[in-house]
């Protein structure tokens, strides 16, 4: 509808320049600069690179949003900003130029949480959320499961990992594996090739009882499996590993999932995250989510990965639910609890 | 020609914002809080328009300084240049934050700039003058920082012992204001400068892009092979 407010996104919480452009549950502009290729040969994401990529992408990314979308900075009606979790010195660019562009148009500002966010940009993807839905955040930096009463004032944590983000495991297992970094989608495209069932790698809490999750005990499994086989003068059966170590994820990821689902009697699951882009965890949470009746929803893989357009989702979902804007001395919070929705 | 110009530094604990209209300051708010630039820069500009009663549509120029400075606080201030200027179309730009130092201390006579680098090390540039920098800006060990010149700034301060108590101006100020940023900016301004700021430092000019200025890489060692988890 034209008369909801159109929100820019603007999202620097790890290694991605993310703006986006919403209105409503509309997607008008989504545009990221990332800078995982100056990451690459150091393994990691390096903060102070990612930072420095964060100052020199922001204002050629903002452009070409608005150029996406069609829109001239005079026609946004607020702005939304990730507050929180993320790099401190990443965080703190976003939240200076989001700042900026509010006082700079005269519009409210937004600090949100970046968990949230998530959530909440599914919405521009399929639609409203059912109240309540489970979700699951997979990624690089974060392993949580949640229970979404409603995205824009009640979320509360079941369970995160106690060590290692399942995202990190993918990377650690690509590097003894010899793949490049990131892991994830490299993993997935050598796992193909291999059988999930050829080594039994263990399954950190999976019969726990609790919804949290833990990553570290696999990891050095695989790390001591394929160790084995070298130190034996044995070929690494590299598809066979990457396989079975992503079997071991994503069944313990599904299986909390769904137990969640269960507890709390929600029928909607949402898993988002940069690991939702996994194939395997797509094929094998719809599997179970039909097995028990369970709706499942992920989004494409651009709004799974760090992104504006799910902080401007988020912003344009407070807005409706008439939450007021934040204060221009609003901080970056680096461990912001995901109980604060917005700041 | 109406001229107004937004000037802020964050390059040094001091968050600094001030109008000036090409003759002289008309507000200016300034904190020492090295741990809150995030938090306090946007506040401070809008505080310093109402006081001043102008918008920012009114700005002409908007000049940060682009340290060498504590990174974190540093890329605050020229983040918010570049989007301000990207809404109101103000031209922004860069000035060394030394440069201010060396303009705020009046002095007509060599001297050198210091400020604090952390890791026991400091920013520093060397000036003919209060307007005329010739060497710099460096990162250097307080000890490594040469000559018997006189010196101004909180990095010489800091560490008194090592440069000579001695050295040390008297008056002279430890962190910019952006009072002294504007109007310096200010100066430059009315000289004409081309539409294209130049290169950080490239050709002594003081008006640049409104990049930071590093001075140092970014600490990241390349990993070598993955360590053994097995003995
Ligand atoms: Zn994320």
């Amino acid at each position: 509808m034209a008369d909801e407010p159109l929100v820019l996104g603007i999202e620097t919480s790890c290694d991605e320049t993310g703006v986006g452009i919403v209105r409503g549950h509309t997607l008008l502009a989504n545009t990221v600069a990332s800078s995982v290729e100056e990451h690459a040969r150091f393994g990691g994401v390096v903060p102070e690179v990612a930072s420095r990529a964060h100052l020199e992408a922001m204002t050629p990314t903002v452009e070409r949003a608005l150029e996406q979308a069609g829109l001239r900075f005079s026609d946004i009606d607020a702005v939304a900003v990730t507050a929180g979790p993320g790099l401190a010195g990443a965080l703190l660019v976003g939240v200076a130029a989001a700042k900026a562009y509010a006082l700079g148009l005269g519009v409210p500002l937004y600090g949100v949480n970046h968990l949230a966010a998530h959530v909440a940009v599914d919405q521009l993807e399929h639609g409203p959320l059912p109240k309540p839905s489970i979700a699951m955040l997979v990624s690089g930096g974060h392993s949580s499961l949640l229970l979404v009463p409603d995205v824009a004032k009640d979320v509360i944590s079941l369970g995160s990992t106690v060590d290692d983000a399942a995202g990190e495991a993918f990377d650690k297992v690509a590097r003894v594996l010899g793949l490049p970094f990131p892991g994830g989608p490299h993993i997935d495209r050598v796992a193909a090739e291999g059988s999930g069932m050829a080594v039994a790698f263990p399954r950190g809490k999976y019969d726990d009882g609790t919804l949290d999750f833990s990553f570290s005990g696999l990891k050095t499994a695989v790390a001591r499996w394929v160790e084995a086989k070298e130190r034996s003068g044995e070929s690494v059966p590299v598809a066979d590993v990457a396989a079975s170590f992503q079997e071991a994820v994503v069944d313990v990821l599904t299986r909390k999932a769904l137990q969640a689902c269960g507890r709390y009697d929600v029928k909607d699951l949402l898993i988002g995250g940069g690991v939702a882009a996994n194939s395997r965890l797509r094929a094998l949470a719809q599997e179970r989510c039909d097995a028990a009746g369970v709706r499942l929803r992920v989004p494409r893989p651009g709004l799974c990965t760090d992104n504006g357009a799910m902080i401007a989702a988020l912003g344009s979902e407070l807005v409706a639910a008439g939450v007021g804007p934040s204060d221009l001395d609003l901080p970056a919070d680096s461990s912001l609890p995901i109980t604060t929705i917005h700041v | 020609m109406f001229v107004l110009v937004l000037a802020f530094d964050t390059a040094t604990p001091a968050v600094t914002a001030a109008l000036h209209d090409g003759e002289r300051v008309l507000a200016e708010s300034t904190t020492i809080d090295a741990r809150r630039h995030g938090e306090l820069l946007v506040p401070s500009v809008r505080e310093v328009l109402r006081e001043a009663g102008a918008s920012l549509r009114d700005v002409t120029a908007i000049v940060a300084g682009s340290g060498p400075g504590p990174y974190t606080g540093l890329r605050v201030g020229l983040m918010t240049a570049q989007a301000l200027s990207s809404t109101s179309g103000a031209p922004a730009y860069g000035v060394c934050t030394l440069d201010v130092l060396a303009y705020a201390s009046g002095l007509a006579e060599p001297f050198i700039v210091a400020t604090d680098a952390r890791r026991k090390e400091v920013f520093w540039a060397r000036y003919a003058d209060m307007r005329t920098r010739v060497a710099g800006p460096f990162v250097d060990r307080p000890g490594d920082v040469p000559g018997e010149l006189p010196l101004v700034g909180a990095g010489a301060r800091m560490y008194a012992e090592i440069v000579g108590e001695g050295r040390l101006v008297e008056d002279a100020p430890d962190y910019p204001r952006a009072g002294a940023l504007a109007a310096l900016a200010a100066e430059h301004l009315a000289a004409g400068v081309s539409g294209a700021a130049a290169d950080a430092g490239a050709d002594g000019r003081v008006l640049t892009s409104p990049s930071p200025i590093y001075l140092r890489r970014p600490d990241a060692r390349v990993p070598g092979p993955p360590k053994k988890v097995t003995a």
